[in-house]
Parts: C-alpha cells; structure tokens; sequence
C-alpha cells in the first residue's frame, strides 16, 4: 500500500520559526505499522527525522505519539487501520508535554507526576524473615494498574491536564491506586489525604479520555473513581468533591431526580457566602429566561415512583 | 415509530427547552414518544462513584418500565443519560448472574429487566432509523450560510466499548452529517471531540471556565456562527456560563449555543418560541436574523 505520513517537524535550533508539517510518501506492505513506515522513511529518506521506539511491540512504552489526533502508542497502529485508502496520516508528537525534536517529547513531566505519588510500598513495623505474604485475592484488584507501562498516552489525551498542569494526572493516579490499594503498604491513610488535596482526585472530569486512548486497559479514570471512594469511606468527606456526591445522591433519594439548584449550595458549603452571592448573579439571569428550577430543596417535587427509588438507596447505598 | 422517551433530569429542570424543542420536532417528523413516567436519575456517573449497583439498579429499573410499556427502543436527549445508561446496560447483559441479582431488587416493585433494551440518543434515531434522505424531505428553512460547530459531549463517545462506536465509528460525526442534511455548512475545531468541564463546574470553576472558553473562543475562530450539542450538560456550562469564561479570558465570545432540537427544528421552519429560543443566556437574536434572511 501507499502510506502517506504528515508528520509535525519541530527543531530546537531552529525554534522561532515553530513547527511545521513534512508530506512523505513511501511504498510499505499491508501489516505495517505506522512505526514500521515511520522507521523506514528515517532510514530511507530522511534521517533527520527524530522518534522514540524501542520494542516495537506495545511493551517499552516509549512510542506513543498523537495519531490523527490521538493519543496511540504508533507500534500497536497499523498503516491499514488507520489509512484503509490510503488517506493522509497525521503524525504528531504528544500533547501536554514539552517536544525536543520531532515526535519526541520530555517526559521530566511524566516522571515528576509519578514521582510525587511515592511510587514504592512504604511498610511499617517489624521486617519479616522471609518475603512480604500477601494473597492472591487480595493482589487481583492491582493486575490492571500494574499493566501500566509509563507510555504518557493518557497524560497526552487528559482534558484537564491540557487547562491545567499542576493537576496529578491519569497515569499518576492509577498508579496512586495501586500502592493505595496493595496490602502490604502502611501509609494508606497519608496518601489518601495527600490525595484528596487539590489537584488531586477531585479535579478530574470523567471525560473517559484516559480510558480511550491507553493500550494496557488501566482505565486510569476508573481507578480516579476508586481512589475517590476509598476516601469517603476513609471519613473524608469536607471537601466540594464530596459533597457533591453526597448531595446528588441526596436529592435523587429523595425525589427520584436531580434538585440542581441544591446540589450547587451544597457542594460549595452551606456557609460560603462569597460564592453562593457570586451565583446568585446567574441565578437572576437564567430566572430572568424563566428556567431557574425554582421548586428546589424542600419544595423539589418528588416524581412519581420515588418512594420505589427511595426503597433502593436505602438497600444499596453504603 | 415509537420510543419509551426518557428526557433526563435536566431538561425538565435547567433546560426547558430541550425538552419542548424535542417534542416540537418529533411531532413534524412522526416519531411518537412515550415518556417512562417515574423513571429515576441514571445517576449522571456521580451515583455511580457512590455505588456501582446502586447506579446499575436505577437504570435496571428504567429498563424494566420500558418493556412494561411493550417498548424496545429508548430514546434520550442527553450524551450524559445515553453514556451512563449504554454502561449499565453492558454490564448487565454481559453479565447474567448479575443481571440476575440487580433483579432481585426490583422485585419489591414487581418489575424484570429481561435484557431487550437498546438505548439511542436522538442524534442516533435520526441517522439511523429515520435517515437522513427522510430528515432532507423536512427541511424547508435550509440553513444556507449558516455555519455550525458541533460538539458532541464526552458520555456520547466514551467509553467507545459502550457506545457502540467500535463497530459505529460513523457516530463519531452524525452531527456533522446532520448539520448538512439541514444545509448548514460543519465548522472544524480542536475540541469538537472533547470534555465541556461540565463535571467539575462546582469543584473547580477556573479549570471548567478555562474548558469553555477555550472551546467556545476556537470554535468561533474556526468561523462557527452558533455550536451544537446534544447534551444539556454542555449546555448548562458552555452556554450559561459562557459570560463567567469570558471574563476568565478578557476576551467577548458570545457564541449561541444550541440544543440538537432546537438547530433541526428551525431548519423545518418552527419558530423561535415554540424552539424556545428566547431561552438562553448568550444571546440568538443574531444568528435568528441570519437565518430568517431566507426564511
Ligand atoms: S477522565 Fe480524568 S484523568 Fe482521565 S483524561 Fe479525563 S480528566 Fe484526565
Ligand atoms: S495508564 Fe495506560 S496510557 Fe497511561 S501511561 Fe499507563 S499504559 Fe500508558
Ligand atoms: S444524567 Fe444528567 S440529565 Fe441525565 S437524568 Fe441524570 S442528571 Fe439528568
Ligand atoms: S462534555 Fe462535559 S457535560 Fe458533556 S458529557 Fe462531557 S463532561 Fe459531560
Ligand atoms: S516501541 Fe515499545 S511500545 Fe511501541
């Protein structure tokens, strides 16, 4: 087949003039990658093209670049799947971190996330003789975490991280996660509370971006949910993250839907003043349109079949 | 055709307007719509941190009420509703013996979730049930000149194993077909795919003002008279708080953001009231001159 690569050129000597887009168009066979055809156009057209790859078999972790926009690690990719006829392949480098060249990216950024998060056990108390005992069972919730291999694609892909670079991450909490939840490891309580601080936990969106794009199945974002509820079990539940789930779940118990107007007191406190006359000002323009849901706390209507509704929290929820 | 109807919380709450666009449009094009009374919260992925099956129950049930109803299909108007519902809906059906278990708490109610339900959000029943050949016949108001951002909200597209999109990939720009359909011209945008901050409006505002204005600013700089969405969640942040993020950026936008409904309905020459226009809070009285030119 055909494979033509637009591939992003950055070159640090050259930095005032940013980056710009290079056309190649090589011959490649059918089950070629898009590193496979990256490498070749390296060594048969122009060496001056910098990547990062090591295994070319989704093991290393160090070939994740955005392909047509997404995050991908380019040795699991292949020319066909991507290009069926032959179409143009947008090849950049990450988002969210520094390039050096090319398609390479810093990964200082990566590391000093996953670093933050005391990426070791930290066992209290006496050593035992032998090795740390754990069983099995207690082990099968850390299988997906530990797929992980530090290939940044989630950091690439994270809505947040792209507005905001102090948050921890998807690939630093997934692996947060992990230590949280080993047995072996003694200082659960301190890392959670370090967790529950800003930019941690709380400040991801669920935008299931994470989940996407990683090719080693750790959903970061659903270990983000277990973090979050091993916190609320672990009574930490003063925070706007946590109220907020309080309270929707609150005012679905209630009346079988959402009291929105509640759930927004509720989340900033009942007592902070400052934001709740903040909002008051959109409350007036969104009344002033009439869609203001006026019937809010006590008043909120309950709909039909809440009692039913009611019944199931009250069996369910922990 | 008809569908067990489940409008979601927030178009009977903050967007009224949804909520009576839809029923405006699905009148003009025969699609007859059958609410699930007293249905509950899908529980919008917040109830789902809480529990998982709690979450799953709550939706269980919704899909109980609708085979009660002799229904297959039920039709949401929100990406957040149709994402968590398509969720729940996949557990449960890969998973008999748990299926089975959430069963036994519906008993009380003397309701069973038998496994028949599909879930498709409005965007979904207009290209592929009612077609866009049929949708074109409707148009009588084309939206020439008019160009459209869409965005699609992240539960609509996320997680791709729920969503159908694997197999779909085509759901991916149903709004852009749909946007032709109706004579409008699709603008491109970088954040055409992404995540409006909606979920994090009340926990960190700066971050999700920071989501909108960004968004909203590239769209109108990719030439976008007006966006799309079909999710009211996107709405409620990238319309009603548009003014926030503008003054987060220094920057005026001002870019009307409209429900999926709502940009249908005034191609098939309802008017604004019945759309509910008037409605917003940036607002449309710019973007309805340019289409009336023509009307
Ligand atoms: S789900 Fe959370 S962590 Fe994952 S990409 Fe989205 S915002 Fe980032
Ligand atoms: S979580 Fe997945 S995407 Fe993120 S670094 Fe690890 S393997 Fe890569
Ligand atoms: S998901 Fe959102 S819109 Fe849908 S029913 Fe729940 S709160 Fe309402
Ligand atoms: S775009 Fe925002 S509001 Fe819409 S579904 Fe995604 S997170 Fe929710
Ligand atoms: S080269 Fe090792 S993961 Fe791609």
């Amino acid at each position: 087949m055909q494979a033509n690569l637009r591939v992003r050129r950055y070159d640090p000597e050259s930095a005032e003039q940013g980056s710009h887009l290079q056309d190649y168009q090589i011959e490649v066979p059918d089950h070629f990658t898009v590193l496979d055809a990256l490498m070749k156009v390296r060594e048969e057209d122009d060496p001056s093209l910098a990547l990062r790859c090591s295994c070319r078999a989704s093991i290393c972790g160090s070939c994740a670049m955005t392909v047509n926009g997404r995050a991908s690690l380019v040795c699991k990719t292949k020319m066909l799947d991507v290009a069926p006829d032959g179409q143009a392949v947008l090849v950049e480098p990450m988002n969210n971190q520094r390039v050096v060249k090319d398609l390479v990216v810093d990964l200082q950024f990566f590391w000093g996330k996953v670093r933050a998060v005391e990426p070791y056990l930290q066992p209290r108390g006496e050593e035992p003789e032998g090795e740390y005992i754990a069983s099995n069972e207690s082990m099968l919730n850390l299988l997906t975490p530990m797929g992980c291999i530090m290939c940044g694609a989630c950091v690439s892909a994270c809505t947040v991280l792209e507005v905001d670079k102090n948050f921890l991450g998807p690939a630093a909490l997934a692996k947060a996660y992990r230590f949280v939840a080993d047995p072996r490891d003694d200082e659960t309580q301190q890392r959670l509370e370090s967790l529950n601080e800003s930019s941690g936990v709380w400040d991801c969106t669920r935008c299931y971006m994470c989940v996407d794009v990683c090719p080693k199945g750790v959903a970061p974002m659903d270990r983000i949910m277990d973090l979050r509820e091993s916190i609320i079990e672990a009574g930490m539940t003063n925070t706007p993250g946590a109220r907020h789930i309080e309270s929707f779940a609150r005012t679905v118990a209630h009346s079988g839907s959402l009291d929105e107007p509640m759930l927004a007191i509720d989340t900033w406190g009942r007592t902070n003043i400052i934001k709740l006359m903040d909002n008051a000002m959109l409350g007036f323009r969104t009344l002033r349109r009439g869609k203001l849901p006026l019937r809010s706390g006590p008043f909120h209507p309950r709909r039909p079949g809440a009692d039913a509704v009611g019944r199931i929290f009250k069996r369910l929820s922990k | 055709m008809k569908y067990a109807f489940y409008p979601g919380c927030v178009s009977r709450g903050g967007t009224p307007e949804l909520y009576d666009s839809t029923i405006a449009v699905a009148n003009k094009l025969g699609i007859e719509l059958e609410e699930i009374v007293g249905a509950a919260c899908t529980g919008a992925g917040v109830l789902q941190e809480k529990g998982l099956k709690l979450g799953d129950t709550l939706n269980a049930r919704t899909f109980a009420m609708a085979e009660r109803m002799g229904l297959t299909t039920i039709m949401t108007i929100c990406s957040t509703c149709q994402g968590v519902m398509a969720q729940a809906n996949k557990r449960l059906l890969d998973n008999p013996d748990y299926l089975a278990e959430v069963n036994q708490e519906l008993k009380p109610e003397g309701l069973e979730y038998t496994g028949r339900i599909v879930i498709k959000h409005l965007a979904w029943v207009l290209v592929e049930e009612i077609g866009l050949d049929t949708l074109k016949t409707f148009v009588t108001n084309p939206l020439e000149d008019m160009k459209i951002a869409p965005f699609y909200g992240c539960y609509i597209l996320r997680p791709s194993n729920a969503l159908g999109t694997d197999e779909n990939p085509g759901r991916n720009e149903y709004l852009e077909r749909i946007i032709e359909t109706l004579s409008g011209e699709a603008v491109n945008f970088p954040g055409r795919l992404q995540c409006c901050g909606f979920p994090i409006m009340l926990i960190n505002e700066k971050n999700s003002m920071e989501m909108v204005g960004k968004h909203t600013h590239n769209a109108k700089a990719a030439g976008a008279d007006a966006m799309v969405t079909p999710c009211p969640l996107c709405h409620l942040n990238l319309d009603g708080q548009q003014p926030k993020a503008q003054a987060q950026r220094g920057e005026k936008i001002g870019l009307p953001i409209l429900h999926l409904p709502q940009l249908v309905g005034m191609a098939m020459g309802l008017t604004p009231k019945e759309l509910g226009l008037g409605r917003h809070i940036v607002s449309t009285k710019k973007l309805l001159s340019k289409a009336s030119v023509r009307a």
